[in-house]
């Protein structure tokens, strides 16, 4: 099996992960979220007068929390994905 | 990023949902029919629906110093249509909003929109002209997976300029703030998904290629030349 792809895509992670060492080092970018951003440019537009329509009704009480309810969205979608790799392809070397 | 709770006013948050929710309904319906006349497309339908899942919880950062997420949609459009990656789009936006107090529920109708609606229409439409074209099978995924991710996030601009301006002029120069923050920064990141989704597909291919056959995703002509077997 050919594997010119997966050297592909490997070049286009290490362009972006030098692209982000590079950056990092360099600027004193803060690498918040661009939804926060997005906020500040409406409280920019409206001068800070908007209100929230709503609130969210539950939030991590810290950012180790939503890092980890984040990183188990990751995993567990993985496994599935992974899982039923490995299901095909052990029941194709059956077959 | 999607539009966060409470930060869409009154009028334009019901627009979104008036627009989403029929296209929900109608991919509901799609799904339904799908599964109960083919159960074996279950498995892939639950890995298009993780790849969205692992997709939109990995925040990046991108060349002008903010972070954002890939959608992970494109998969889930080029098999199954852009009506049923709605529905997994609004599974994954909801346990957003319920348990990360990311994007939210007043917003949820304009975030599905995005990422659950535009984002895979563009995706698919460039799927199935590219495939016509004759076109390298992974590079045409990786275009539809990288515009449709692209597309989200300039449609999200779209929606949030739409809603805080009082006139054209204010919306063009609002346009280009907000797609400013969301566009620029997706650049990168939609490159990304674009080639993490053409990966995907070769394994997928190489494993179950009889599912997207019959699926009429690809050709079984496109798969045994992909897979280098000679007819």
């Amino acid at each position: 099996m050919s594997r010119k792809l997966e050297l592909i895509v490997a070049a286009i992670f290490l362009i972006f992960a030098a692209q982000f060492l590079y950056m990092s080092s360099t600027t004193d970018a803060e690498y918040g979220g661009a939804d926060g951003e997005a906020e500040e440019v409406i409280m920019e537009v409206t001068e800070g007068k908007y209100e929230p329509v709503a609130e969210p009704f539950w939030e991590p009480p810290s950012g180790e929390i939503e890092c980890l309810l984040f990183g188990l969205q990751a995993a567990f979608g993985s496994g599935i994905i992974f899982y039923f790799l490995g299901y095909y392809r052990g029941k194709n070397q059956a077959t | 990023m999607h539009i966060m709770e409470g930060f869409l006013p009154t009028p334009w948050l019901l627009l979104w949902f008036a627009i989403s929710i029929p296209v929900l309904a109608y991919g509901i319906y799609k799904l339904d029919r799908l599964v109960s006349k083919k159960r074996e497309i279950l498995p892939l339908l639950a890995v298009a629906g993780a790849f969205v899942f692992v997709l939109s919880s990995l925040k990046l950062p991108s060349v002008n110093g903010s972070c954002s997420h890939p959608t992970g949609t494109g998969m889930a459009a080029i098999i199954f249509g852009p009506a049923i990656s709605a529905v997994l789009g609004t599974i994954v936006l909801l346990f957003q909003a319920l348990f990360l107090a990311h994007g939210g529920l007043t917003t949820l109708g304009a975030n599905v929109f995005s990422m659950g609606i535009a984002g895979p229409v563009v995706a698919y439409l460039i799927y199935k002209a590219g495939m016509k074209a004759k076109l390298n099978f992974f590079l045409v995924v990786f275009l539809a997976a990288t515009l449709g991710d692209w597309t989200t996030y300039v449609v999200t601009s779209l929606e949030l300029a739409l809603a805080f301006s009082g006139s054209t002029a204010e919306f063009l120069i609002l346009f280009e703030k907000f797609a400013t923050v969301f566009a620029v920064t997706q650049v990168p990141i939609a490159i990304m998904e674009g080639a993490v989704t053409a990966l995907l597909f070769k394994y997928v291919i190489n494993v179950k290629s009889d599912i997207l056959v019959e699926l009429k995703v690809v050709e079984a002509a496109v798969v045994n030349k992909i897979k280098g077997v000679s007819l």
